[in-house]
């Protein structure tokens, strides 16, 4: 039975987590900086949007103020989760690890810092941060979860009914890795072109008319992380160029995080994203040169902000 | 010998203003920039940088105003290439038109509208400062030759040369003129749009190692376009594009592409990238990188209109 939660990392999906949950469940939050602890402690976790409550959270940059809880979901960007994992890393024995990353490779990030049992998740849902205490409720859509490290199936059922009763979407799987890898290749591909075109996830993405539509592009470098993920042995769960194009056709223009970051001149996840992709493609011997192209011009494009 | 610069930008300037010092040419600039156009007519063309040059080319918008011209010099954005010959195809009803532009497949849409084509490749560049005054940044060499659907004749070819050599732009007439166009169509393709994409100066591109191994695959590619069409490259572009890496030469050079991105203006990547593209199809060469970087460019001028 899961009574107290501790959610690491207060970013959009982190603060969609802890404001819900605490309807359901005693929250505590471990954030990075010290007047966001206060603020959430001040004036609690506000839901818009799709929501409209406030939640009652223990906020704190120090895991040794918070009580012991019996799940932590790691719900950090991925740039934050070194950060966060050191300071998790001494803590929390009796909990379940959970990491919520983009990509792949999060689980291994945390699993290095303890022994804690560890269940995998990939998240769909969006939403936008207007403040340290108020994030809307966006796109409603699940967050799905597997077992990893010492969990079983029937683990990652009991989150994701907690997590469907306090009113969020989500789903167990026996086996994560089918979906995580649909994700990390629809993430790879939206995420680096829009980082690097600026466009938003628009119709530009599905478009293959005429030699040089970007939609083209996008099914090459779906094709290149479909041939990955068959060397790896996983049989996807979703066609991530239907995922393209299904999102594409929602009718409202979703700005991918990366591309919100390189228009804030912040780091990127490029390596837990199409990094991985790129890695994990050498590791089984599949070429993947678009990818391995794309990936070294949104590193560059970082780094340009250093001038 | 009468010369009409069409398009009148900072190449076609330099053109224009050097040739105009000739006894013997009368040149006249067509430019859609009517301060250009004024600036020029009121006080004359005027260069400054590499070279000093105070000539008084005749300067029109109006494309109605030109006389029946021996020779076109095209000069414009390649985007531009259609609209501008266009408009001024009769004034070369009885002369040939050579382009002097960036990319593959502009002597392809001139020949869509004059008889006589002349392919050509220049490298001197520059900028315009203020109408009437452009700045002359480097000096280079430009190749002249057929183009080989629609040729121009090796003799009329020789006069251009000729003439643009004695005003100050050293030019060669050849057989074939590809060789130069192509190395120079390759060394754009595989350097500009990683500018562009990136924000990166040309030595910053070439100092990253993995980013230095992406703009050889480029070139691999477009060599082997080039190659397909049975075109000898004049030199090999990686030797330029490693020249122009050193601090001393290019180092801290924003690529015009990258130039134009800031700016929020139209880019010449359908005619680089995107012309290697076609070449490659039309020679069966597969070209997946520059097409990656094709619809990358194309999807960043397509954010600007949202």
């Amino acid at each position: 039975m899961i009574k107290r939660v501790c959610v690491a990392g207060a970013g959009v999906i982190g603060s969609l987590l802890a404001g819900h949950l605490a309807k359901v469940a005693e929250v505590s939050v471990l954030v990075r900086r010290e007047e966001h602890a206060q603020a959430l402690n001040e004036h609690g976790l506000r839901m818009s949007g799709r929501a409209d409550h406030t939640g009652t959270v223990l906020a704190s940059v120090d895991p040794a103020e918070l009580p012991e809880p019996d799940l932590v979901i790691v719900a950090c960007k991925g740039t934050d989760l070194g950060v966060i994992a050191d300071r998790l890393a001494g803590h929390f024995p009796a909990a379940t690890l959970m990491t919520v990353q983009n990509g792949l490779g999060a689980e291994d990030v945390v699993g290095a810092r303890g022994a804690w049992p560890l269940l995998s998740s990939v998240t769909f849902m969006s939403g936008t941060r207007h403040s340290d205490t108020n994030v809307e409720y966006v796109l409603d859509t699940a967050t799905w979860i597997g077992p990893y490290r010492a969990t079983t199936p029937a683990d990652a059922h009991e989150v994701a009914d907690l997590i469907v009763s306090s009113g969020l979407k989500a789903e167990a799987f026996d086996d994560l890795r089918p979906a995580q890898w649909s994700k990390l290749i629809f993430n790879a591909t939206v995420n680096a072109v829009a980082a690097l075109t600026e466009l938003p996830h628009d119709f530009h993405f599905a478009q293959i008319d005429e030699l040089g539509d970007l939609g083209l592009l996008v099914r090459d470098l779906v094709d290149e992380g479909k041939a990955a993920a068959a060397a790896a042995g996983i049989e996807l769960w979703e066609d991530p160029w239907e995922m393209n194009v299904h999102a594409t056709q929602r009718g409202h223009r979703h700005y991918p995080s990366m591309l919100e970051d390189v228009e804030a001149h912040r780091p990127t996840e490029i390596e837990l994203i199409t990094g991985a992709l790129v890695r994990e493609a050498a590791r089984t011997g599949v070429p993947v040169p678009l990818h391995t192209a794309l990936y070294r011009l949104v590193r560059a494009k970082e780094a340009s902000y250093s001038e | 010998m009468r010369i009409c610069v069409v398009g009148c930008g900072a190449v076609g300037s330099l053109f224009a203003a050097n040739l105009a010092t000739l006894d013997d040419v009368e040149v006249w600039a067509y430019d859609a920039s009517q301060a250009h156009v004024d600036a020029i007519n009121a006080n004359g063309l005027r260069l400054s940088g590499a070279g000093e040059v105070l000539s008084h080319p005749r300067a029109t918008s109006d494309p109605a105003e030109l006389p029946q011209c021996d020779f076109g010099i095209v000069a414009t954005k390649a985007m531009h290439t259609d609209a501008a010959i266009d408009a001024t195809a009769h004034a070369f009803a009885a002369g040939s038109v050579a382009t002097v532009q960036n990319g593959i497949g502009n002597e392809e849409v001139l020949a869509r509208h004059v008889e006589r084509v002349i392919r050509g490749t220049t490298f001197p560049a520059g900028k315009i400062l203020e109408p009437g005054h452009v700045q002359w940044d480097v000096k280079g060499d430009t190749t002249l030759g057929p183009f080989e659907p629609k040729p121009a004749a090796q003799e009329e070819i020789e006069r251009l040369a000729d003439a643009c050599t004695r005003g100050g732009m050293p030019t060669t007439a050849v057989a074939d003129a590809r060789g130069p166009q192509w190395r120079k169509v390759i060394f754009n393709a595989s350097t500009n749009p990683i500018g562009a994409l990136t924000g990166l100066t040309h030595g910053r591109v070439c100092e990253r190692p993995d980013l230095r191994a992406l703009v050889s695959g480029l070139v691999n590619e477009g060599k082997a376009v080039a190659a397909a069409q049975g075109i000898e490259l004049d030199s090999d572009p990686e030797v330029l594009i490693d020249h122009a890496a050193k601090p001393d030469v290019a180092y801290n050079h924003k690529a015009s592409m990258l130039q134009d991105v800031e700016a929020r203006r139209g880019t010449e990547v359908d005619y680089l990238n995107g012309g290697i593209v076609r070449f490659g199809r039309e020679h069966g060469v597969p070209t997946p990188l520059n097409e990656a970087i094709w619809a990358l460019v194309k999807g960043v001028e397509q954010s600007w209109q949202q």
